[in-house]
C-alpha cells in the first residue's frame, strides 16, 4: 500500500489529512506537493501550486473554488489528462500507485477500475453513435472478462441503481434522446461500474436545474454507497457541498487555502476568502434584508503572481506581511483544521460582515481612478 | 393596485395601477420537418396563457427552470418577440399592435440586461460606444453625451477612464455591470434582467446584486428579474411568478412563497435548493421528482406538472386524479392568500426560517 511520505518538520506545513501514518492503508489517493505550470506564449501560467491532500477510503472530500482556483486542473492531474504540453511536479498516488509519469496504457488500466471520473458536461462525457448500453458494457467489458450477454445484464442493473425508469428499455437509447439529468446518472453508472476505490466528480450537476441536480447527487450517494468509493467532489456551488462531505479544501489562485470538516468551514472559517465567500451568498435561511458582502476585485493573473498572499489584494485585513511572505497552511487552534493566513486567529467567531463591507462598487476600478486624480 | 408611482428619473408621469401588464400571453414556436420542403410538424408550445402585472418600483421574480417559459415570457413582455396571442400594455397603451416606428420611442422606457455578459456586448466595440449607442439611436447623445457615458460607467462603479476599453479587456462581472450601463442609457422606467448573475462566480454575483438594488432605490426603477436562483430572488424580489412548461403555477410575495408555498412544484423546487449549512442541509425535508420535464411540443393534458408530481402520484385517489388530468387547474386563491395553480393545494413550509442564523462564523 502507500506510505505516506512525512514532511521532515511535522510542526510545518500540514498537508490537508485526517488521520496519522498509522492510517495510512486506508488512503486511497495521496497528492502530494503537486504543480501544474502550463507554458503559454506569455510565460508560464501557474494553475496548481503546491497542493497536498489525502482521501481515506469511502469519505467525501469537498473541493470548493471560484474560476481559476486549479481545482479541476488538480485532478485533471491525478487522471493523466491533462495536455503533453502541461508541467506537472509532484506526487499523485491512486491506491499506493504514482499516476503522474504513467504512460497512456498504464493510465487505461487504472482509469475506470480504480479511479472513475465524472465531468461536467454528459454531453462531450458520452459518445454520441453508441448507445447507452454499450457505452456502460464497454467500461464493464475494459476491466472485466465478461460476455457481452453479461455486460448487457450488467448495464441494466446499474441504470436501476442510479434511478433511470425502464432501465431494460433505456438501456438501448441514444445520449441525446435522454434528458440532461438522465446523461449525467449514466455518466455515473458509468463511473461506478468497476466498483472504483475513487470518484472525482468536476462540477457535475452545474449545468443542471436545480430539481434534476438533487436527482443526480441522489444517483452519486448511491453509486458511494453501492460501491464504497471515496469521493472528491469539486464544485464552486457551497449549498452542494455542505450536503455531500466530510471534508473540505478551498482552493484559491492554485493552492490549498483551507481544510477542515465541513463544520469547521461553514461555522468557523479561519481563512478571509472562505469567510468572504460565504458572507457573499444570499441565503433561503436569512433574513431577507441581510446585506451581501461581496468580496471586491477579482482573482489574480496566475502568469505573474505578485509576492505573498494571492488573497492580499483582495483583503481587507491584509498588512505587509501578507504581500510580502505567502502564508503556508498551518493548523488553526489544534486538530486538523488549517488555513493560509498569517492572521488566522483574528478570525476567531468572525462573522463576514465584520470584515466585508456590503458594498457595489468595485473597488479596484475605483483605486485606479482615486490614483490618477 | 392603485399604485401612485412617481420615479424620479420620470417627467413626473403618475401612473395608477401596474406600469407593465400582460393578459394571456400565448407564444408557440413552429417545429419544421427536416428537408426541402419545411412543412410545419408541431409547435413548441412555449408560453401559454400567462397573465403578469408588474407594479412600479416593485421587483417581480420569475422563476423556473430551462424550458419553463420565462426568458420568452420576458421577451414578449419588451415586444422584442410577437405574441401568437395575448396582449402586453405598457401605461395603457397596448404593444402589441404598435408598429416599429411607433414602438421606437417607448423602448426607452423598457431596457433588459441579458444572462451572458460575453456574448451581449460587440467584441468590436468599445465599451465607451456600447453605452452610447442607445444615446446615439435615439438621437440623444448630442449635447452632453460624452458626460453621461461616463457618468454612467460611474454609476455602475467603473472607472470612467476605462471607456475606450474593448469587452474582453474586463472580467465578467465587470461586463456585465457595462451591460447594467447600457441598460439604464436612457433613463427607463422598466428593466427585464434575464438571469443577470447566473454566469458570474459566487463572489462577484454578490456586488452586481448590491449594485441592481441600490440602482433600483435610486432611479426608482421596475424590476423584472428572470431566474432559476430561488435564493437569489428571494433575495431582491418583492413578489415571485414561479413558471413551470408555459404556465406560471404560483404567484405570491415573496415572503409567503417562502413559507408558505402551495404548489407541489414550488415545494418540490424550494426543497431541492441546496444550504449552505451542513446541519441544516442534512437535516431537511427533501422532496424530489420523478422523472423529467416532458416535451414542451407534446405538453400533458389538464395539469402540465402531474406527470411528476409526487402529491398526485401519492395523495390523491383516481377520482381526484381524473381532475387533474382533465382540468387545467386555474390561477386563483385557494385558501392561502395567493394564487396557485394545483386543485388539492396546500401550504408547507420547507425552510427553517426560524432558526437565522447569520451567513458565517457562529457555532451552532
Amino acid at each position: 500500500m502507500t506510505t505516506t511520505d512525512q514532511p521532515d518538520r511535522p510542526d510545518l506545513a500540514v498537508t490537508a489529512d485526517s488521520g496519522g501514518s498509522q492510517q495510512d492503508a486506508d488512503v486511497v489517493l495521496s497528492v502530494e506537493n503537486l504543480s501544474v505550470g502550463f507554458p503559454t506564449d506569455d510565460g508560464l501560467v501557474k494553475a496548481v501550486r503546491g497542493v497536498s491532500y489525502q482521501v481515506r477510503r469511502g469519505e467525501a472530500l469537498g473541493i470548493v473554488g471560484e474560476s481559476g482556483s486549479g481545482k479541476s486542473v488538480t485532478s485533471l492531474a491525478v487522471m493523466g489528462l491533462l495536455p503533453q504540453t502541461a508541467k506537472i511536479t509532484g506526487s499523485a498516488k491512486v491506491v499506493g500507485k504514482e499516476m503522474i509519469g504513467l504512460t497512456d496504457d498504464e493510465l487505461s488500466k487504472i482509469r475506470g477500475k480504480r479511479v472513475a471520473m465524472i465531468f461536467q458536461d454528459p454531453l462531450t462525457s458520452l459518445n454520441p453513435v453508441h448507445n447507452v448500453g454499450k457505452q456502460l458494457g464497454e467500461a464493464v467489458q475494459a476491466h472485466n472478462d465478461v460476455s457481452d450477454g453479461q455486460a448487457l445484464k450488467r448495464a441494466i442493473e446499474l441504470l436501476d441503481l442510479v434511478g433511470i425508469p425502464f432501465p431494460e428499455q433505456r438501456v438501448h437509447a441514444y445520449p441525446h434522446e435522454l434528458s440532461g439529468g438522465m446523461r449525467q446518472r449514466v455518466v455515473i453508472a458509468i463511473a461506478m461500474a468497476n466498483n472504483p476505490d475513487v470518484m472525482i466528480a468536476d462540477e457535475p450537476t452545474t449545468a443542471l436545474d436545480v430539481t434534476v441536480q438533487a436527482q443526480v447527487l441522489g444517483a452519486l450517494e448511491t453509486a458511494r454507497r453501492e460501491t464504497g468509493a471515496a469521493l472528491v467532489l469539486i464544485t464552486h456551488d457551497l449549498g452542494v457541498i455542505a450536503g455531500q462531505v466530510e471534508r473540505v479544501n478551498v482552493m484559491y489562485a492554485g493552492k490549498l487555502v483551507e481544510s477542515g470538516t465541513v463544520d469547521e468551514i461553514y461555522y468557523s472559517p479561519r481563512m478571509p476568502y472562505t469567510l468572504g465567500l460565504l458572507g457573499s451568498l444570499p441565503r433561503l435561511d436569512a433574513a431577507r434584508d441581510t446585506r451581501l458582502t461581496p468580496i471586491l476585485g477579482t482573482p489574480p493573473s496566475l502568469l505573474n503572481l505578485p509576492p505573498g498572499c494571492p488573497f492580499a489584494p483582495r483583503c481587507p485585513m491584509a498588512e505587509q506581511l501578507c504581500r510580502d511572505e505567502e502564508p503556508e497552511l498551518l493548523p488553526v487552534a489544534g486538530g486538523q483544521h488549517a488555513a493560509a493566513c498569517h492572521f488566522s486567529s483574528r478570525l476567531e467567531g468572525a462573522e463576514a460582515g465584520d470584515l466585508f463591507k456590503p458594498t457595489t462598487v468595485d473597488a479596484e476600478a475605483l483605486a485606479e481612478l482615486e490614483e490618477q486624480r | 393596485m392603485t399604485t401612485m408611482s412617481v420615479a424620479p428619473a420620470s417627467e413626473g408621469q403618475q401612473v395608477a395601477g401596474p406600469v407593465l401588464w400582460a393578459r394571456n400571453l400565448v407564444k408557440h414556436f413552429p417545429v419544421r420537418s427536416k428537408g426541402i420542403v419545411k412543412r410545419r410538424i408541431g409547435e413548441v408550445h412555449a408560453v401559454c396563457d400567462v397573465s403578469l402585472d408588474l407594479n412600479a418600483h416593485e421587483t417581480l421574480g420569475l422563476v423556473g427552470e430551462s424550458g419553463c417559459g420565462k426568458s420568452t415570457t420576458a421577451r414578449l413582455l419588451l415586444n422584442l418577440i410577437p405574441v401568437t396571442s395575448g396582449a402586453v400594455h405598457y401605461q395603457n397603451r397596448n404593444l402589441s399592435s404598435l408598429s416599429h416606428t411607433q414602438m421606437r420611442p417607448i423602448r426607452r422606457d423598457l431596457q433588459i440586461v441579458f444572462q451572458d455578459p460575453f456574448a451581449s456586448l460587440d467584441p468590436r466595440m468599445t465599451v465607451f460606444e456600447i453605452i452610447a449607442e442607445p444615446l446615439r439611436i435615439h438621437g440623444l447623445f448630442g449635447g452632453g453625451g460624452r458626460q453621461k457615458v461616463r457618468d454612467l460607467l460611474q454609476i455602475v462603479g467603473l472607472n470612467p477612464e476605462h471607456g475606450n476599453r474593448y469587452p474582453h479587456e474586463f472580467s465578467g462581472g465587470q461586463r456585465q455591470r457595462i451591460g447594467v450601463a447600457r441598460a439604464l442609457a436612457l433613463r427607463p422606467k422598466v428593466m427585464v434582467l434575464d438571469e443577470p448573475v447566473s454566469a458570474l462566480d459566487v463572489s462577484i454575483q454578490a456586488g452586481v446584486i448590491n449594485l441592481l438594488e441600490e440602482l433600483q432605490e435610486e432611479l426608482g426603477l421596475s424590476y423584472l428579474f428572470v431566474s432559476h436562483d430561488l435564493s437569489v430572488v428571494r433575495h431582491v424580489a418583492d413578489r415571485v411568478a414561479v413558471m413551470y412548461l408555459g404556465r406560471i403555477v404560483e404567484i405570491a410575495s415573496v415572503e409567503e412563497l417562502f413559507t408558505a408555498a402551495a404548489h407541489p412544484y414550488t415545494q418540490s423546487l424550494i426543497s431541492a435548493i441546496p444550504l449552505p449549512d451542513p446541519h441544516k442541509e442534512r437535516s431537511r425535508e427533501r422532496i424530489v421528482l420523478i422523472g423529467d420535464v416532458p416535451s414542451p411540443i407534446n405538453p400533458p393534458s389538464g395539469c402540465r406538472f402531474r406527470t411528476r408530481c409526487p402529491k398526485f402520484a401519492s395523495d390523491l385517489s383516481e377520482v381526484e386524479q381524473r381532475r387533474c388530468v382533465e382540468e387545467i387547474p386555474a390561477l386563483i386563491d385557494r385558501g392561502q392568500g395567493h394564487e396557485s395553480a394545483c386543485h388539492y393545494a396546500e401550504a408547507r413550509e420547507l425552510i427553517p426560517v426560524a432558526t437565522l442564523t447569520p451567513p458565517s462564523g457562529l457555532n451552532p
